[in-house]
């Protein structure tokens, strides 16, 4: 099992950028009125923030650093790592880190990385970062993290509705004196079809048949370079594995499950997250959601969730705080980090 | 595990079924708007109250309440 902890890494400061298009689900007019106000109901989404042409999650990232690197008065000199946790980047090749490194003005000593995770990149993403920043003599590292996933189908009914864009950027620092980390970290290839962009990679390199429509049932239209769910393989899946995960690693680490404040999950949608929360007997208090708002934001949706739902309590308290990540890959893992005084500046609307 | 009850609990959560109106026979697919949403729903309600996960194949194989139901006490039972 992937059990470990990581010691001297604090988590400095988040930020969160979102497109200031709201697209609300009550206009989604390729399904029934009926079928519209279940799929709200169940999915938990209300409406999400879509990006307009040509804005890329480079974009959203690079606002949500600036942002942050200012609130954080972080001089650039010192920062030493910057990665780019995403599935979103702006060419096959070259890494995007290294575009956003000279995009952010960061001096040419600075380590420049991409981390290729959905759902459960803010948890892996922390996992490489802290490691660096434990053990490597790095100091100050960026964490940008997030995805554009509206160019699904408009229509494909279960995937369209439920994505939204996001992107955060997340700031890590050297502190002898931070409580340790603990992970524990999964996956299972095995699923790799669940969610699945079939066509653009050098697996199948796009063709013309790449762009073509097809329907794979009942309002579900799409091409191969647009996001493929199965639904109900991703639902057994998180039912499945994601409570276990939590439960696992809070004992290996005997760590009380009452002692947390706030568990803080990947936003799928709420039929998941419900089912989730119920297993592991959490009140609703404990779990803050920001799928009504902003849907599922993929790696952004944790920070995301801390940024727009818990912003007052993370920026003047000290918290214990349960992050799990769960989905593409399939790719899994739930930290345990505590943190004080965050700072997390409002939300940034571009 | 009785018939009796796992219906009762399926009319608690679809809130578009009419109370008493659910029987064993019933095509499931015909009662009201069936669709991905719904099946999902009836994954997480098995799954909170037995404890058993079904799958895509099991509502494929199913028409009926009844076919649900075995399948569940079969699953229960393994």
């Amino acid at each position: 099992m992937a059990f470990f902890s990581i010691p001297y890494t604090r988590i400095a400061g988040i930020s969160t950028c979102v497109p200031k298009n709201i697209v609300a689900n009550k206009d989604y007019k390729w399904i029934s009125a009926k079928e519209r106000e279940l799929l709200m109901r169940k999915t938990g989404v209300v409406e999400k923030r879509i990006v307009t042409k040509g804005m890329t999650a480079a974009d959203l990232c690079l606002e949500a650093g600036k942002k942050l690197i200012d609130a954080l008065n972080w001089n650039k000199e010192e920062i030493e790592l910057i990665a780019f946790v995403s599935q979103s980047r702006e060419y096959l090749l070259p890494a995007t880190a290294c575009i956003l490194q000279d995009q952010f003005g960061l001096p040419k000593t600075c380590l420049a990385i991409d981390i290729n995770l959905g759902c459960s990149g803010f948890v892996y993403g922390l996992s490489t970062i802290a490691n660096y920043v434990a053990h490597c003599d790095i100091k100050k590292a960026i964490m940008l993290i997030g995805d554009v996933t509206s160019h699904a189908s408009y229509r494909d009914k279960t995937a369209y509705p439920l994505f939204g864009d996001a992107c955060s950027a997340v700031a890590l620092e050297y502190d002898e004196h931070a409580t340790p980390m603990y992970f524990n970290l999964q996956s299972d290839g095995s699923g790799h079809k669940a969610i699945i962009i079939p066509d653009g990679g050098m697996r199948n390199y796009p063709t013309k048949k790449s762009f073509e429509y097809k329907s794979y049932g009942k309002g579900i239209i799409r091409n191969k370079l647009q996001v493929a769910l199965d639904g109900y393989a991703v639902f057994n899946f998180s039912l499945r594995e994601v409570a276990p995960n939590v439960n696992t690693l809070l004992k290996q680490f005997n760590i009380p499950i009452d002692s947390i404040d706030y568990f803080l999950f990947h936003q799928a949608n709420l039929l998941i997250n419900e089912s989730v929360r119920k297993k592991l007997k959490l009140s609703p208090e404990r779990v803050p959601y920001s799928l009504n708002k902003f849907g599922n934001t993929s790696s952004a949706s944790i920070p995301a969730t801390i940024n727009t739902q818990i912003q007052q309590q993370a920026s003047t308290q000290k918290l214990k705080l349960l992050f799990c990540g769960f989905g593409v890959g399939l790719s899994w893992g739930s930290v345990y980090a505590e943190t004080e005084n965050i700072c997390c500046p409002d939300l940034i609307e571009i | 595990m009785k018939i009796e009850d796992f219906i009762l609990k399926i009319e608690n959560e679809f809130e578009d079924l009419t109370p008493g109106k659910l029987k064993p026979e019933s095509r499931f697919r015909e009662l009201f708007d069936w669709n991905s949403v719904n099946a999902l729903t009836m994954i997480a309600l098995v799954d909170s109250e037995y404890d058993v996960m079904l799958v895509a194949d099991d509502f494929q194989k199913s028409k009926t309440i009844q076919d649900l139901y075995n399948i569940v006490v079969t699953k229960l039972q393994k």
